[in-house]
Order: C-alpha cells, then structure tokens, then sequence
C-alpha cells in the first residue's frame, strides 16, 4: 500500500512538469528498503506506461516537435547503455551521493527558476 | 541546420548518460535545452521531451533488467499508483498555481538531496 501511495504522489508530480523520479528515487530510497540502484531501476520501468499514455495524448493535440526528437535520440543511445553500466558498477553509497548532488542541483533550479506569467 | 543537428545530438548524449546514470533526470537536460537553444514554447518542449526520453530509458532499463536490478513486483505496484496518480495530475494540473508548488517543491527537494548526500 506504501509503494502505491508513493507511485501515485510522484505520478501526480510528474504530471506539473517537475520530473516524477526527482520525488520517487529518495521516496523509494528513504521509506523502503530498495538500493539507490533498485529505485532507479523502478523510477525507469514505471516511466515507459507513464509516457507512452501522455504521448498518446500530446500527438492528440500536436504538442510535439518531431523533427527534434530523433536527432536527440540518436544521440543519447550509446551514452544511455554508458551510463547504465556506470550506475551498475559504482558502489552503492557513491551512486546515492553523486544522485543526491544531482537533485539538489534540479532542487535549487526549480527553487530559482522564473515563472512566466 | 547542421550545427542544430550536432547541437541535439549533444544533449542527447548528455540526457542518456544522466538517465541512466541515475535512472532518471534525462528530461532535466532535455526540456531547458529545447527552450533556451531551440526556442520551443515551454509545454511544446516538456511534450517534445518525452518521446526522446523514453527510448534511452528502454535502453537503460534493458540493462537494469540483466543485471538483476529491477525489483518487478514492487515496481507493478508502485506503476499502478504512478498511472493514477499521472491522470489525476494531468486532469488538475491547470487548476494548481505552480508558481508557489515550484518553490515549495524546490524546498523539499534540496532537503531531500542534502539528506542522501550527509547520510
């Protein structure tokens, strides 16, 4: 029941733009007893039915840039499979110190971040 | 167009090391990318952003899976509480000011952060 209650307050902060995994990570992490590494694998896994229905929905409404979106994805294959055999490979408490530097840089840009009216 | 193309490519590759990396976080490089160098509308970007990051995370998450780092019951349950909660979110996302949410989520979140990094 725990981990459904967590899955459900991340989904719905992932729904305002501010990414889900940023709140499901230390969720995971803090009030279960996963690794770092196995939160991550779950925030990974969970995402691919999230988005596949809110891409559904933005084709709808032809919110997507396609011409963007294979060039990026083209880029990022070979540093995708780097970096997932980084985060398998480096010890456990260096992996959820290097996430938590991670977050508290996207912390103090949501923080600071303007908002246009 | 050419030096775009090689631009995207680089923040690509940079949102697919950090994904899967940290298992997450792709889009934090994607979306200001696609604001602040393509000039994309905010919603247009945050749209844009989720079709490019969910093949990297395929790729991440078949890595995860050999490696036995996926725990799959848990994570049916925490989807199924993730896809609730994404459509309620979706549903209300207009009627919330975000502008305070940010703030207050930022706050929390640099808590958060600074907690697993003294742990």
């Amino acid at each position: 029941m725990k981990l459904i209650l967590i899955g459900f307050l991340s989904g719905i902060i992932s729904g305002m733009g501010i990414g889900g995994g940023t709140v499901l990570i230390p969720s995971l992490v803090f009030f279960s007893e996963l690794s770092q590494i196995e939160a991550q694998g779950i925030n990974l896994i969970v995402f691919i039915p999230i988005s596949i229905v809110a891409i559904i929905t933005h084709l709808k409404q032809g919110n997507l840039e396609r011409k963007y979106i294979k060039p990026m994805v083209l880029g990022g294959i070979i540093s995708a499979l780097i970096g997932s055999f980084l985060a398998i490979k480096i010890n456990e408490d260096r992996l959820r110190t290097y996430f938590g530097i991670f977050l508290l840089a996207i912390g103090i840009y949501e923080f600071f971040k303007k908002e246009k009216e | 167009m050419n030096n775009n193309k090689f631009k995207l490519m680089a923040i690509g590759a940079a949102a697919g090391l950090l994904n899967g990396l940290f298992g997450s976080g792709g889009g934090t490089i994607v979306v200001p990318a696609l604001v602040f160098i393509m000039k994309l509308k905010d919603y247009k970007a945050h749209a844009t952003a989720i079709p490019i990051i969910l093949p990297l995370s395929i790729i991440s998450v078949i890595i995860y899976l050999l490696n036995n780092k996926v725990p799959i019951k848990i994570a049916l349950m925490v989807m199924v509480g993730g896809l609730m909660g994404s459509y309620i979110g979706a549903k209300f996302l207009n009627k919330i000011p975000v502008k305070y949410l940010r703030k207050i989520f930022g706050s929390v979140i640099i808590y958060t952060a600074l907690r697993m990094i003294l742990r």
